[in-house]
């Protein structure tokens, strides 16, 4: 008994020893912090980079705001926020900013009696619902749309994000472009005055609002929709395209974009041209600096994300992510090698 | 007080280095505390300063919470965390108090020791698990069985009228009642157990029933204790994060309906300082800190003016 405790405890030394001499020898390690809607994507990207390089990459999905302090502060080596931040504050903190994945936000009720995709709603009819003129689900506008459902009388009950997130900054952002009453009353941001509903916290929290309200109305991430069977609706976009939530729908929304690397790629693919485009596809970014203070560890970095770009499709659309389209990829790697430095010279090579 | 501590300093004066070094570590430990409160009362306006400025008092009588426009306004965030207190103790305080007199009084020891101990153990839940609970349990339950009773038989109260969503203030009042019951009784019950067994033999050897002598001696002996068991729930309840935050429903407006959602300081606070990042955003939070600050202090000082009071009154020699 005695020896054995003894075993165990040297072999408990000797394993101390080498975990802490490993990484004296070993690569390096990346610190990232920021939105939370990408981490799953970033989590296994990290995981399967870590496996071939040794470049350990560590991801907290801490928020957005949190995620754009942190790089400001430089506690972190890149942040990533799901909002894009404005040309001015880049340039003020000297950083760069590029698209890194894009995702969807649906629609999901829970009424009585009508199952995922059943229901039809326009752009407009959405915005009236969130801001609270359309109140019943057998109001006539829901039912000249949707003619072969029967509706209830049922109160609406909004449920939106309690919580500061980028998920909301999309959803309000497609919520303005498509209202003008909404973009003069409320307007888009992280958190806004919601005109009525309830908040829950994070994802879990809407979709378990939406769960367990009767009447209920939401917005949620499609992975965590999809997650989670949770009944979304199909929306009829700009163009009369009548869609479900899909990767393909996503992908839609970002062909016709007009990307442009002078302004930090800053776009929401919200309201996009085209009958295929879902109207509420967003954009995560990854943020950094300019000015790189040690050259190894940001081209480990850039390193990192470029093997995303190039090997990583297949795993951002197993979780339901949509990576970026090509030619985005090429302008990102062209800023890169023009305006990341470090001390004496670009880290990225310059086409 | 100052009697027994300067009768305590005689009989050390044999070794009056050690007692120096003694008193003065144990007075340093003690005002670290006060530093740190000092401290976090100073950073607290220091980040509030914005808003100070622009809203004034305002801020306090204002509704709005409007990130966009950047106008800001605590009313609905006091509201909620005043009225959920109110609720919590309201229902926990009588409940707590019959507890620990069963405990202590008229049940066997036995099964006073097991639920005394269970109830202990429900004071180490964590409130994270209270607020899941709450919202994937519970509230299902208020919705399909407690509010639709509450409707149909106090909805001539303006109180219970509205949408039976099961989650609001009431069901946020009822999981912070559960999650402060646990901490009222466990010391009262222990309030209750140090009431001397004269004083109740006393009194029953006077022909007193055991109603009367719980009125009569247990709790006017152990008035003080009983306030002072209140007091710390009071403090749990008013500051209670993570389980409001689930079930409270985050909504800014103010509703007479305990029905409806609402927020408290803290909820607000959890859920949108990570993703604050405008200086007037930051600083309205902050200043929502101050404000649960400062009405944790008024109440602290409220009370103790109450205690004054009673021990006058009543007398009791607990505290």
């Amino acid at each position: 008994m005695k020896l054995n405790a003894v075993r165990w405890m040297a072999a408990v030394a000797i394993a101390t020893v080498f975990h802490v001499a490993a990484p004296a020898t070993a690569a390096l390690t990346v610190n990232g912090a920021g939105a939370s809607f990408p981490f799953p994507v970033y989590a296994q990207w990290a995981h399967q980079y870590h496996e071939l390089t040794e470049v350990q990459l560590n991801y907290q999905s801490i928020g957005s705001g949190g995620g754009i302090a942190q790089i400001k502060a430089k506690t972190v080596d890149f942040g990533a926020s799901d909002a894009p931040l404005a040309k001015k504050e880049l340039d003020e903190a000297g950083l760069l900013q590029f698209p890194m994945i894009m995702g969807g936000v649906v629609p999901i009720i829970n009424v009585k009696g009508i199952n995922a995709g059943e229901m039809k709603l326009s752009n407009v009819m959405l915005a009236d619902i969130f801001i609270g003129k359309i109140s019943k689900w057998d109001d006539p506008t829901i039912r000249k749309l949707n003619p072969s459902l029967k509706l209830p009388n049922k109160k609406i009950t909004v449920v939106h994000r309690a919580d500061g997130s980028g998920t909301t900054s999309i959803f309000t952002n497609y919520l303005a472009k498509v209202s003008p009453e909404w973009k003069k009353k409320i307007g888009e941001g992280k958190t806004v005055a919601w005109p009525t509903g309830v908040g829950g916290k994070g994802n879990e929290g809407v979709s378990a609002y939406v769960r367990k309200v009767n009447g209920a109305i939401g917005y949620v991430e499609y992975a965590y929709a999809l997650q989670n069977k949770l009944a979304h609706t199909k929306l009829i976009n700009r163009d009369g395209g009548e869609l479900d939530p899909t990767i393909a729908s996503f992908q839609a929304a970002a062909v016709n974009a007009e990307w442009k690397a002078e302004e930090g790629f800053a776009m929401y693919l919200t309201d996009q041209p085209g009958k295929e485009s879902w109207p509420i596809t967003g954009v995560s970014y990854i943020l950094l600096h300019k000015q790189q203070s040690k050259a190894d560890l940001a081209q480990a970095m850039l390193k990192f994300f470029d093997w995303c770009y190039k090997h990583g499709k297949e795993t951002a659309e197993k979780l339901h992510y949509v990576s970026m389209p090509d030619n985005v990829v090429e302008m990102v790697e062209d800023a890169w090698g023009k305006d990341i430095s470090a001390g004496n010279g670009p880290l990225w090579p310059v086409k | 007080m100052e009697h027994s501590a300067t009768g305590r300093q005689q009989s050390w004066k044999t070794s009056r280095s050690m007692d120096l070094l003694f008193r003065g570590v144990t007075a340093a430990c003690a005002a670290f505390v006060l530093v740190i409160m000092a401290g976090i009362f100073v950073s607290l306006v220091w980040n509030s300063l914005p808003t100070i400025r622009e809203f004034g008092f305002s801020f306090l009588f204002s509704k709005a919470w409007d990130p966009v426009s950047q106008k800001f306004g605590a009313l609905s965030s006091i509201y909620g965390t005043l009225m959920s207190t109110a609720i919590a103790m309201l229902l926990a305080v009588p409940l707590s108090m019959v507890i620990a007199l069963f405990l202590v009084e008229l049940a066997p020891p036995k099964v006073s020791a097991v639920v005394g101990n269970a109830i202990e153990l429900l004071a180490a839940v964590p409130s994270i698990i209270y607020g899941m609970w709450g919202l994937f349990v519970f509230a299902p339950f208020m919705a399909d069985h407690v509010q639709p009773l509450l409707s149909e038989y106090l909805g001539w109260l303006p109180f219970f009228q509205g949408p039976e969503m099961g989650i609001g203030m009431l069901t946020a009042g009822i999981i912070l009642a559960l999650m402060i019951l646990p901490f009222i009784s466990t010391v009262m019950r222990d309030v209750f157990a140090m009431v001397p067994d004269v004083m109740k033999e006393a009194g029953y050897g006077m022909g007193a029933t055991t109603f009367e002598v719980t009125k009569d001696v247990t709790i006017r002996y152990g008035i003080q204790g009983m306030i002072g068991a209140c007091l710390l729930g009071l403090g749990r309840a008013i500051g209670e994060t993570m389980a409001i935050t689930f079930v409270i429903g985050n909504s800014s407006d103010i509703f007479i309906s305990l029905f409806e959602a609402g927020n408290s300081i803290a909820s607000r606070l959890a859920n949108e300082f990570a993703e604050a990042a405008e200086p007037m955003y930051l600083s309205a939070l902050m200043e929502l800190g101050l404000v649960l600050f400062l009405m944790t202090l008024i109440l602290q000082i409220i009370t103790q003016f109450w205690l004054k009071r009673v021990k006058k009154k009543m007398g009791g020699d607990l505290l």
